[in-house]
């Protein structure tokens, strides 16, 4: 692996051949591949992105339109109505509250921890860490809902229950993260390590301010996926939070679900605003996502 | 490992043994919060599993009682099969999907692939209980925009609530449309690692781009393929929100999935001694995929 796996905008080496080819070719022969290239490109990209356009735009429409024949596409007097009930119902502000302080600690908390074990994983060679290597690998194939019952044994008897540590504590490690960091340091040459040890820099003042500024990007990406898993995370806070001043975003959704009678207006009013933070997040941060090697994570 | 070989082997003698306080403190953390919450489940588990316990109170050694119920009980036969045919069929749709958008992604004759590239990805961003919400819109049997467009076109109402095989499906669907980002990401970064030069070759031998995708670039991302086919597995196997938020598991309990009874049984209904049971069974199973796919992988490498 060399530096070229690092995070950089992909569109770069993308579009750069393009315009040289152009004047080589003739102009018909590139146009008569761009045709069904583009057009399977765009027909698969509408399946995709019809469903979420008609989610959004039917969360646009006032309640008594939302099942009147003919169904249309646009709704006709457009109204925020369903947001504002949603967000007034059932606490949903406080749940949207509760699940910022949730994703916000994990995600410092994970990148964090994931930084200093991918460190320690790529710079340090010894038994131990090439056992914990393993014993990392392994939660990667037992995720946490295969153990429920017994993991929520372990969070009560540490006193965590009905309490934001115990949805946070166990999210922490995540063997994504970890592979993720080392990864990223095996790109770091050894040599900036000996030139500090030579320079006399203690060890864990060589991970502080030489290789934790130099990580900012891997930081990034696995923040904003940190972010998503927790932002998602259902099942978890379900099971750990009794307290209805505590519940998540997902909670409070599925419980709208879960009614008697199905509120569709509010339903979809809910779902549209949590979708919103984690989209305006990817908007900004798209590079960091996109561009990042994220298999190098996954690969070894 | 194997492909790292080389640089790895050059620096032992840089990496020497004596910084041994050092990387013990940076791992410290999460070998508590591993500890604490990987193995500390694991063992009491697999002690309760053994046992009557309720959560609460006193419980009794019934040794293996609880597994011999388990192969008796067919909603655990049933939840387990319905989780088999959902992961047989989520995995590949997912791959072929996913596959298909990443090499429409990186096709540099494609038009607009940065902007594809963010709405195949978006549908990942969303929870899955959102997912389960936005298609139980799209799919409602009186309401949704599905069977209205059917009736328009003059089919007939399609019952994807109430029929338990078309249930699953839309399921299907839905889980493989929300997984198709992040495999795809995986999928594009694993075709751009392909080296140009294979197809510069293949293209002067006159090989077309079905060709070229056969015999160049699905042999060459062979091992990202693994990897996928190995986290969908997992994430197929437990699966549970989407299918809450879809159709509760339902109609009736037709679609419990295995994560779903083991919820059922271990916290509605305070079995945890035979829910720890049902979980370990699921965790043989993985680590069965996990083991099965390694030999594979090996075998596929080796030849």
């Amino acid at each position: 692996m060399t530096t070229t796996d690092m995070p950089r905008p992909l569109d770069a080496d993308a579009k750069q051949p393009v315009p040289r080819q152009r004047p080589r070719k003739t102009a018909g022969g590139g146009f008569r591949r761009a045709v069904p290239a583009t057009t399977l490109l765009w027909i698969l990209a509408c399946l995709y992105g019809l469903p979420v356009l008609w989610f959004i735009l039917s969360s646009l429409k006032p309640a008594s339109d939302l099942f009147s024949y003919p169904l249309t596409l646009v709704p006709h007097n457009p109204t925020l109505s369903g947001f504002e009930a949603a967000w007034d119902s059932a606490n949903f502000s406080q749940y949207f509250i509760n699940t910022a302080i949730v994703c916000v600690i994990t995600t410092i908390l994970t990148v964090g921890v994931s930084c200093c074990t991918g460190y320690a994983l790529a710079k340090y060679d010894n038994r131990w860490l090439k056992a914990f290597f393993l014993c990392i690998l392994a939660t990667t194939m037992l995720p946490g809902e295969v153990m429920l019952a017994p993991e929520f044994l372990v969070v009560r008897n540490l006193g965590l229950y009905n309490s934001f540590a115990g949805i946070i504590l166990p999210a922490v490690l995540t063997a994504t993260g970890c592979f993720m960091f080392r990864q990223f340091f095996l790109t770091v040459p050894d040599e900036l390590v000996e030139a500090a040890r030579i320079d006399g820099a203690r060890e864990l003042a060589i991970f502080a301010r030489i290789m934790v500024p130099l990580s900012r990007p891997i930081m990034l990406t696995l923040a904003i996926l940190s972010f998503q898993w927790r932002w998602n995370d259902y099942i978890w806070p379900l099971l750990m939070l009794n307290d209805p001043n505590k519940f998540t975003v997902q909670i409070g959704i599925q419980s709208i679900v879960g009614a008697q009678n199905i509120n569709w207006s509010v339903l979809l009013g809910a779902s549209v605003i949590s979708m919103i933070p984690l989209i305006a997040i990817f908007l900004v941060f798209q590079r960091y996502v996109m561009g990042a090697d994220i298999n190098a994570g996954l690969k070894d | 490992m194997t492909k790292r070989a080389p640089d790895v082997s050059a620096s032992p003698p840089r990496r020497r043994s004596k910084y041994t306080l050092a990387p013990l403190v940076l791992i410290a953390a999460n070998v508590v919060l591993f500890a604490l919450f990987f193995v500390w489940p694991a063992v009491i588990g697999l002690l309760y599993s053994f046992t009557n316990y309720t959560g609460v109170g006193v419980f009794q050694w019934v040794g293996l009682d609880n597994y011999s119920h388990l192969f008796g009980d067919s909603t655990f036969y049933d939840a387990l099969s319905r989780t088999l045919l959902y992961t047989v069929l989520f995995v590949p749709l997912n791959f072929a999907l996913s596959l298909l958008a990443a090499n429409l992604v990186v096709n540099k004759h494609a038009k607009g692939s940065s902007i594809a590239r963010v709405i195949f990805f978006i549908p990942w961003l969303l929870s899955p209980i959102v997912v389960g919400v936005l298609w139980r819109w799209l799919f409602g049997e009186n309401f949704g925009l599905v069977n209205y467009v059917i009736e328009e076109l003059g089919g007939g109402a399609v019952p994807w609530q109430s029929n338990a095989d078309l249930s699953l499906l839309v399921v299907v669907m839905a889980a493989a449309w929300a997984w198709t980002g992040f495999t795809m990401l995986l999928f594009i970064a694993a075709i751009k690692n392909v080296p140009v030069s294979y197809y510069e070759a293949a293209e002067l031998d006159g090989a077309g781009p079905w060709r070229k995708f056969i015999s160049i670039t699905l042999p060459s991302i062979a091992p990202t393929s693994f990897i996928v086919i190995l986290l969908n597995t997992i994430n197929a196997m437990k699966e549970y929100p989407v299918f809450v938020a879809l159709n509760n598991g339902g109609p009736g309990t037709s679609n419990n999935l295995l994560v779903q009874y083991i919820y059922e049984t271990g916290f509605k209904r305070g079995q945890i001694g035979y829910a720890s049971a049902a979980s370990f069974v699921l965790m043989l199973i993985l680590m069965a995929v996990a083991i099965i796919q390694l030999i594979v992988n090996r075998r596929v490498e080796n030849r």
